[in-house]
């Protein structure tokens, strides 16, 4: 791997700035053992380990539990129905599709959010966060009240001879709607971080402004743009509301994973409904661990 | 400052970027939310209100407010606890643990609803015993709020999580030293510390709890005035045919939802914390 351009002093600045504080220092502090009483301390533990028993591994191993039950064989002949091979190719699809252009979208717009000053930037970030609160049955009804009959684009779409609703389109305009915070938020934030001495090193010493993004910018932001790019994906994978309005979960046409599931169980057709559940599930588990091995490594990085 | 110092800043570049970008999240974000409250306040005030005051539509509003605010407050305790316990105790399986708590960021809403479904279902071993005392929990509104639980989990603990690493230990010492009580240290020199990581994770947990469909859809049974959330009913208003009723709940959320991440972001912008 090549070095980064990074002028000698901007360098020295950089490993002189003072790091938040890591991990171990306050187990290593013998007298910090407030509220550390031992019969407090077994309460709080069981009480803690209860909740999450409840609300969060008990569901877990339910699931499992349940598959063993029907039957793996039972379990394979479902999932290998076309219905459900297709539904599996479409959520492949759209999460290529989101990752792909939420790369270049977050890299792109946190740059010109942390870095470009101009009129409106600060209802952009705003507005850029917003995905994140708003309940995706909401966002799609929003599109289908855009793009719909007597919507403000229908004239425009209809004269391109463009179908949106439960078609294609849709699904990839919910996806990108609900992924849209996730790359630019966290490479905004390693950009806001980092500060700009290092690009300014690169530039004075005559580096163009693409080669101070491939050889500064890009390598410094690289574990926070796949730690968004992660988050997208987990998020692509497991979106269910918008995709569910916009699409309209027409088998083999614009049914996705989690609707195909939906209707799964609606139908009562409980094996394809879990294994569905489960191939998602095992998709988010090697989500969720490249995600903390990621975490740890920019721990460590920072 | 120069401004050929930033990567990608060379003048009329510079503005390109800014006006796409710009152009992008305005179109994807703000054009279609104006068209959503359009279509909930362009029949008029009148109309506005007498599709949002239809007593379907507010019990499901009701129902969904008080299950986020009830999941608001229990993630606010349990979910310092939980920090609490995974940044101070050592204990085998701690880090194992502390990984857990991502997992439902990771895992589809919908699956969590479906292994909530299983575990606390009318045929599980957990479903029956809950049912015989007289608490079904699947169908009704426990489910509602246990499958919020899953889903809203982490927003508590990863906020708190890096406060409790960031406070001076010598600080606590102090305050033992001191003479101050177990509790009183923990009130006095931590308390201030991550109430208002606390309080933003809390109120980031009841605005996802307040939008959430996925994970409730499977559990609720979706009974209308009983246990429909505002969500499920604004997604049926949409299926059969009345985008507009939809609409104007719709708004009624936004405008909750809206407030709810400018109050989150104020506190955090003020305590210089951000959420994962």
């Amino acid at each position: 791997m090549t070095e980064p351009m990074i002028a000698p002093a901007a360098q020295a600045e950089w490993q002189q700035k003072p790091r938040s504080s890591g991990w171990p220092t306050l187990a290593a502090t013998p007298l910090s053992q407030a509220m550390s009483l031992p019969w407090g301390r077994a309460a709080l533990m069981i009480a803690v380990l209860l909740y999450l028993g409840a609300a969060l591994i008990g569901p877990l191993l339910a699931l499992g539990a349940e598959l063993v039950a029907l039957g793996l064989p039972t379990v394979v002949r479902a999932l290998s129905r076309p219905e459900a091979l297709a539904a599996l190719r479409m959520t492949l699809v759209l999460t290529v599709i989101a990752v792909a252009v939420n790369a270049v979208v977050g890299t792109l717009g946190a740059i010109a959010l942390t870095r470009h000053r101009f009129l409106g930037r600060s209802v952009l970030n705003a507005l850029a966060d917003l995905p994140l609160a708003i309940s995706p049955v909401m966002i799609g009804l929003a599109f289908v009240l855009l793009l719909g009959r007597g919507g403000w684009l229908a004239p425009l779409l209809e004269s391109l001879n463009v179908k949106t609703l439960f078609a294609f389109p849709g699904l990839v305009i919910a996806t990108l709607f609900v992924t849209l915070p996730f790359t630019l938020r966290e490479v905004a934030y390693v950009l806001e971080e980092i500060g700009t001495s290092e690009e300014e090193a690169a530039a004075t010493l005559g580096a163009s402004p693409w080669q101070t993004f491939w050889r500064v910018t890009l390598p410094n932001i690289r574990l926070g743009l796949s730690y968004g790019l992660l988050m997208t994906v987990a998020r692509s994978l497991g979106e269910f509301g918008a995709v569910l309005v916009l699409g309209g979960s027409i088998s083999q046409h614009t049914q996705t994973a989690t609707t195909y599931i939906y209707d799964a169980v609606e139908e009562r057709e409980l094996a394809g409904a879990y294994g569905m559940a489960l191939v998602l599930g095992i998709c988010s588990v090697a989500l969720w661990i490249t995600l903390e091995w990621t975490k740890n490594r920019r721990k460590r990085a920072e | 400052m120069t401004q050929a110092a930033y990567a990608l800043a060379p003048g009329r570049g510079q503005r390109l970027l800014g006006a796409l970008v710009a152009l992008y999240i305005l179109l994807l974000v703000a054009v279609p939310l104006a068209a959503l409250v359009h279509a909930g306040l362009g029949q008029g005030i009148a109309a506005f209100f007498e599709a949002a005051w239809h007593p379907i539509a507010r019990s499901a509003l009701w129902l969904s407010i008080w299950t986020a605010l009830l999941i608001s407050v229990i993630n606010a305790f349990f979910g310092t606890a939980c920090a609490w316990v995974l940044v101070r105790y050592r204990f085998t399986g701690r880090g194992t643990l502390s990984a857990l708590v991502d997992l439902p960021f990771a895992i589809p809403t919908l699956v969590a609803g479906i292994m909530i479904a299983i575990l606390y279902g009318p045929d599980a071993f957990l479903g029956k015993l809950f049912a015989s005392h007289g608490m079904p929990i699947i169908f009704a509104k426990p489910g509602i709020v246990l499958a919020l639980l899953f889903v809203t989990l982490p927003f508590v603990i990863r906020a708190v999580e890096p406060v409790l690493l960031e406070v001076d230990p010598t600080e606590e010492e102090a305050a033992l030293v001191l003479g101050a009580g177990p509790w009183k240290a923990f009130t006095t020199v931590y308390l201030p510390a991550l109430a208002p990581a606390a309080v933003s994770g809390s109120i980031r947990s009841l605005g996802r709890a307040l939008g959430e469909f996925g994970a409730i859809a499977v559990v609720a049974g979706n009974i209308p005035m009983r246990t429909q959330v505002a969500p499920v009913y604004i997604f049926g208003e949409i299926e059969s045919g009345a985008p507009h009723s939809a609409a104007a709940l719709s708004v009624v959320l936004l405008l909750l939802a809206v407030s709810l991440h400018a109050i989150a972001r104020f506190i955090e912008r003020k305590t210089g914390s951000r959420h994962d």
